[in-house]
């Protein structure tokens, strides 16, 4: 059989086992499309964080990035994690105990106030969309690489299949639909890993591996370290060391700092927590989730090092001189194809080689070092094919779990508790529903047309959670005096300060988007955690200056801090 | 009130932080100190095939992530259980 068809039927074997959890699972109250009824277990719920979490960007582009910056890449593994230690341990169980459906609920509630409400919905429609358009756009690519349709007809059919699913079954549906596509995303990347590891080093877990030594031709330990060898061969063409950085210390700590709490305050995330049936649930299932996730993150950097290793060597071969084209093996003529490999024969020698600098006679694209794994190890096409379809799961799992915030936050938020207080729960499910299906459309727009900033606009997401949404919510769990004037005041400041930042030095001035210019040194991406310091600090001043907050408020304070009378499960 | 009386909740919520605290003050440790600020220093140890520095940023740090949010859960319901405020 050949590799396209192989790939038509793993990828719709997929498809149709999401769509049948999906008419197993549909919702039939509000209840059930915004939080599952509230009675997901720990582990699954754990499992569906996971996949919401893990966007196409991880699965297909992060062991590249990690690959072609090594060190640097640091802050996209321990920030993407990091951010859950802040879940559990300061936010999760407190906003179970709170019971409601939404982030801005939670901060409407405790703010005493429709503008706070109003301040939280916008953030999280805005963060919901700018990530929401990159996924679709992952789907497309997946379908065009492997199925060879048009990007656009793989759009559609990515929005029909998520349309499916996420407006009929809910939250429900998406989370066991997510339970099945963390398996598949998962045993797809780690299958290639597994083997590429065993090959170079002889090692089954990719981690151990990754600190090994590697292989000779006979198969024995060479006597030289991996990522030994990485640096000895980055140093030798130019690069700097795999093992060392080239930002600044300054710059990284606070780029870190932005994808911990900017994680910690996406409301796709935290909202998962409202689904699991207790308190003690909340706290075990950030647990599992971070264990889920950092399967696949743990693994992600020794994927990044074994492809890096054998990518040079393929085309620089053994004795660093370059490989005759002739001679090069078949996949690198396979994504030359795609153009995401380009040779420029510079000085005519016939040889391909990989350097940094005048050498260089190579251009590759980031992307394909996780797609073409399998193909570099000469792994077997039912492999391929499923690397295709673990990159489908990831994109349509994270896309599920943003539109379900969209629809909620436009029936719930704006809908029932604002302009329509009065409907019923039938009329705001369908609300619901429609949302859904008006953002699967948007989202879907922007994956035809994808804005050409999508990486800047990533930047913006993180950033804004980071300096809106996260202070509002710590200060309202942990601080009992926190008003309405100051966690305002301090949304829109860390807001205003934030956006501002990034607009300026990533859409109004990019030729000033360098160090220098920099304040503290701190880069557009690492911004989020400066503004997450202007608006904890402006709130704190503004509350000192204006009333004090209502007595019901504070006891609602007190009464979210220990779990004892948390609504149980319901309408199960 | 679920407490008996204000002092146990002001107890809970000291036992709580101090708990939070403990844990944030490894999170960050681990994370910023082994993993950025003294990188290069430890870099200097070699650990398992690893810099030390290194393996803190790019696995270390996550292992520690994941053991702490379990510590977390565990002493948070222990805690709930002796001040009696746990869920039925």
């Amino acid at each position: 059989m050949d590799l396209q068809t192989l790939t038509y039927i793993i990828v719709g074997a997929t498809f149709a086992l999401y769509i049948g959890i999906a008419i197993w699972s549909k919702a039939g109250s509000t209840k059930e499309f915004y939080v599952a009824g509230g009675g997901v277990p720990p582990v699954m719920n754990g499992m569906a964080t996971a996949a919401d979490w893990m966007s196409a960007a991880s699965f297909i582009s992060l062991a590249g990035i990690v690959s072609f910056v090594g060190f640097d890449g640091s802050v996209y593994l321990m920030g993407w994690t990091g951010g859950y230690v802040l879940l559990a341990t300061c936010m999760v169980p407190y906003l179970r105990k709170f019971g409601k459906y939404t982030v801005p609920d939670f901060i409407g509630e405790r703010y005493y106030s429709q503008a706070a409400r109003t301040v939280a919905v916008i953030c999280a429609i805005f963060i919901c969309f700018t990530y929401i358009a990159g996924q679709m756009r992952g789907v497309g690519v997946v379908f065009s690489r492997f199925l060879e349709v048009e990007v656009d007809t793989g759009v559609y059919i990515g929005m029909a299949v998520v349309f499916f699913y996420a407006v009929l079954g809910g939250m429900k549906g998406i989370t066991y639909t997510q339970v099945a596509q963390y398996c598949v995303m998962i045993f797809a990347f780690m299958v290639p890993a597994i083997f590429i590891s065993v090959m170079m080093t002889g090692h089954i877990f990719p981690q151990l591996g990754f600190g090994s030594q590697v292989l000779d031709a006979a198969g024995n330990p060479s006597g030289t370290y991996l990522l030994e060898k990485l640096d000895g061969l980055s140093t030798q063409l130019g690069f700097n060391q795999y093992t060392e950085g080239s930002k600044s210390m300054i710059d990284v700590f606070a780029i870190t700092a932005a994808l911990m709490v900017g994680t910690a305050g996406l409301p796709h995330v935290i909202v998962r927590f409202f689904t699991v049936p207790k308190v003690k649930d909340a706290r075990s299932s950030a647990g599992w989730t971070l264990v889920f996730i950092a399967i696949m993150y743990t693994t992600i950097p020794a994927v990044a090092a074994f492809s890096r290793v054998n990518m040079i060597e393929t085309i620089n071969g053994p004795e660093s001189t370059g490989v005759a084209y002739e001679t090069a093996p078949q996949w690198i003529k396979n994504w030359e194809k795609t153009g995401l490999i380009t040779w420029d024969d510079k000085n005519g020698d016939g040889k391909m080689f990989y350097a940094n600098g005048e050498q260089n006679e190579m251009k590759i694209d980031r992307d394909i070092m996780v797609l073409a794994t399998p193909e570099i190890a000469d792994l077997p096409a039912w492999v391929i094919a499923l690397v295709a379809a673990g990159g489908m799961a990831a994109a349509l799992s994270t896309s599920a779990g943003l539109l379900l915030v969209i629809s909620t936050s436009v029936s719930h938020d704006l809908l029932k508790k604002n302009l329509m207080p009065n409907i019923s729960d039938k009329k705001e499910l369908m609300y619901a529903r429609i949302a859904a299906a008006v953002g699967v459309i948007v989202a879907g727009y922007f994956g035809i047309n994808p804005p050409g900033f999508v990486a800047a606009v990533v930047a913006l997401a993180f950033g804004l959670a980071a300096s809106s949404l996260f202070p509002a919510i710590i200060m309202g769990i942990f601080s009992r005096t926190m008003n309405k004037e100051g966690a305002i005041a301090g949304m829109v400041t860390g807001l205003a300060f934030t956006s501002g930042y990034i607009v300026y030095f990533k859409f109004m001035n990019p030729e000033l988007n360098n160090a220098a210019n920099w304040l503290f040194g701190i880069s557009p991406e690492g911004i989020g955690f400066i503004g997450m310091i202007v608006n904890f600090a402006v709130a704190l001043v503004v509350s000192r200056m204006t009333t004090k907050i209502p007595d019901d408020v504070i006891e609602m304070v007190e009464g979210i801090r220990f779990p004892k009378g948390a609504g149980g499960a319901q309408d199960h | 009130m679920a407490f008996e009386n204000e002092d146990k909740a002001k107890g809970y919520w000291r036992e709580n932080l101090r708990l939070v605290l403990g844990l944030l003050a490894i999170w960050f440790f681990v994370s910023y100190i082994c993993g950025i600020v003294l990188v290069d220093v430890l870099n200097q140890v070699e650990f398992a095939g690893f810099k030390l520095g290194f393996w803190f940023a790019q696995q270390g740090a996550m292992y520690v992530f994941v053991a702490l949010i379990f510590v977390y859960a565990v002493k948070a319901n222990a805690l709930d259980k002796k001040y009696n405020v746990h869920e039925d």
